[in-house]
């Protein structure tokens, strides 16, 4: 869970930056989306790297999902029987919804790569340019949809609130004198990805970016 | 005080068991809950009925045998605090008060509130010693250990193996006592020959026990009488990886 989840954060700090490109104009979102794909050419075919990494992405995902699977039957095994009353007595919402949590984000990620990767429930379609797919997509009339986009990001957001701190947790690099700064780091983390990530969906359903 | 208690029954290990309810009356504050339990199952014995069983031995917080999840609380929602040691004036007269064994596999219950807990000794016994002559108490500076260590190495060995983490944690899982038991060993002089191979040994037996796995939720250090940090665990992840890679 720890390693994987650490890959697929460290993506999202790149795909977060990689959209605010859109703040510049559209062409330096596109450019940026074209030197992803060219990057190490000549040394390499036309879109070695970003192959690379989509596939260790995909593997990340499927073995923190696999992680999750596992633990949770783990978890249904090791209690048969239910407690009649059962209260909680570690504060913490985002530590209680990761499974749940996870469930949604895997839901939207699925709508996600359909609308702005390969464009089929996208607007533009899939021949177009991605500024163009994004900004159609997130178009005032389509309201809804930065709303779905919102939720989904708050979701990442709380997920990675326990994620983060949890990883170091699990890898052992924790210790009572770096608790505060490792759940503080993974609130400020999550925060900042959520704002980053939300800022080019409402700008433009908002018009600030057109 | 004058309570209404909704006490899990439980012939034996092969019964389907059930929530039965009891009046107590005439409670006073002053009293442990195991106490109050007492008062009740004096009164069942001379209705007849089979009393309450549940397990108790010095009634002072440090032998680890007390036990149950009150209101759904291990050990009742007083922090820090075993069964044995939590008193009556911390609930309110008139209240229902639901009261269930640890809820574990590993932990199979023996009959109404009693669970067996060998699984923990089939843990200490997989690695929880060390394998050296250790005599009688050194004298103190004989063997340096560093403050900050001796502190560490002391709150873990604090556990008294009451099994309240287990109950606690959403997963089911043992890792708080585990880690508990490696730290205890894993910071001290004597125990750093078997560091890793006890980290190892101790882990995989808790799975092979079949507690769950932890996901980090505290729901463990949160309710342990004797408080164990947290970070028990991630020095017990640690030994266990650094095992894992060698």
């Amino acid at each position: 869970m720890a390693v994987t989840g650490a890959v697929m954060v460290l993506f999202l700090v790149g795909h977060m930056l990689g959209n605010l490109k859109i703040f510049i104009s559209r062409d330096s979102f596109n450019d940026y989306a074209t030197a992803l794909r060219t990057l190490l050419e000549p040394l390499a075919p036309y879109r070695t790297l970003l192959t690379i990494v989509e596939v260790v992405l995909a593997v990340s995902v499927v073995l923190h999902i696999w992680a999750a699977i596992s633990l949770s039957r783990r978890a249904h095994a090791a209690r048969p029987v239910k407690y009649a009353a059962k209260k909680s007595q570690a504060g913490g919402y985002a530590t209680h919804i990761m499974r749940y949590g996870g469930v949604t984000i895997v839901l939207f990620l699925v709508w996600h790569l359909l609308d702005l990767t390969f464009g089929v429930v996208n607007p533009k379609g899939p021949v177009s340019t991605p500024a163009d797919r994004m900004i159609a997509g997130f178009d005032p009339s389509r309201w809804w949809m930065t709303l779905i986009y919102l939720v989904a990001v708050v979701m990442v957001g709380l997920h990675l609130r326990h994620g983060i701190w949890s990883a170091f947790q699990t890898l052992g690099w924790a210790n009572r004198n770096r608790y505060k700064a490792l759940r503080t780091g993974a609130a400020l983390v999550s925060a900042v990805l959520v704002i980053g990530f939300l800022a080019p969906p409402l700008a433009i359903t908002f018009g600030v970016v057109k | 005080m004058n309570l209404t208690l909704k006490v899990w029954r439980q012939s034996g290990p092969s019964d389907s068991g059930r929530m039965v309810k009891y009046r107590v009356e005439e409670v006073s504050p002053d009293m442990s809950f195991l106490e109050m339990l007492d008062v009740l199952n004096e009164r069942l014995i001379l209705e007849g009925d089979d009393p309450i069983a549940f397990d108790h031995d010095c009634r002072e917080g440090i032998c680890g045998m007390c036990g149950m999840v009150i209101n759904g609380v291990a050990h009742g929602e007083q922090v820090a605090t075993t069964t044995c040691q939590l008193h009556m004036r911390h609930f309110e007269d008139g209240a229902t008060i639901t009261i269930e064994p640890w809820r574990a596999a590993p932990f199979p219950v023996v009959k109404d509130l009693v669970v067996d807990r060998s699984a923990f000794d089939r843990i200490i016994q997989a690695g929880g010693f060390v394998s050296v002559p250790a005599g009688s108490a050194p004298d103190a500076h004989s063997l340096p250990v560093r403050k900050e260590d001796a502190d560490s190495a002391f709150d873990a060995a604090t556990c008294i193996g009451c099994g309240a983490c287990v109950a606690a944690c959403p997963n089911g899982s043992a890792s708080l006592f585990t880690a508990a038991k490696i730290t205890h060993l894993s910071l001290l002089p004597q125990g750093q020959p078997e560091r890793l191979s006890r980290a190892k040994a101790m882990v995989d037996q808790m799975d092979a026990e079949g507690f769950g796995g932890c996901t980090n939720t505290g729901e463990c250090t949160a309710v342990c009488p004797k408080g164990i940090p947290l970070d028990t665990i991630a020095q017990m992840n640690s030994d266990y990886l650094k095992a894992n890679a060698k």
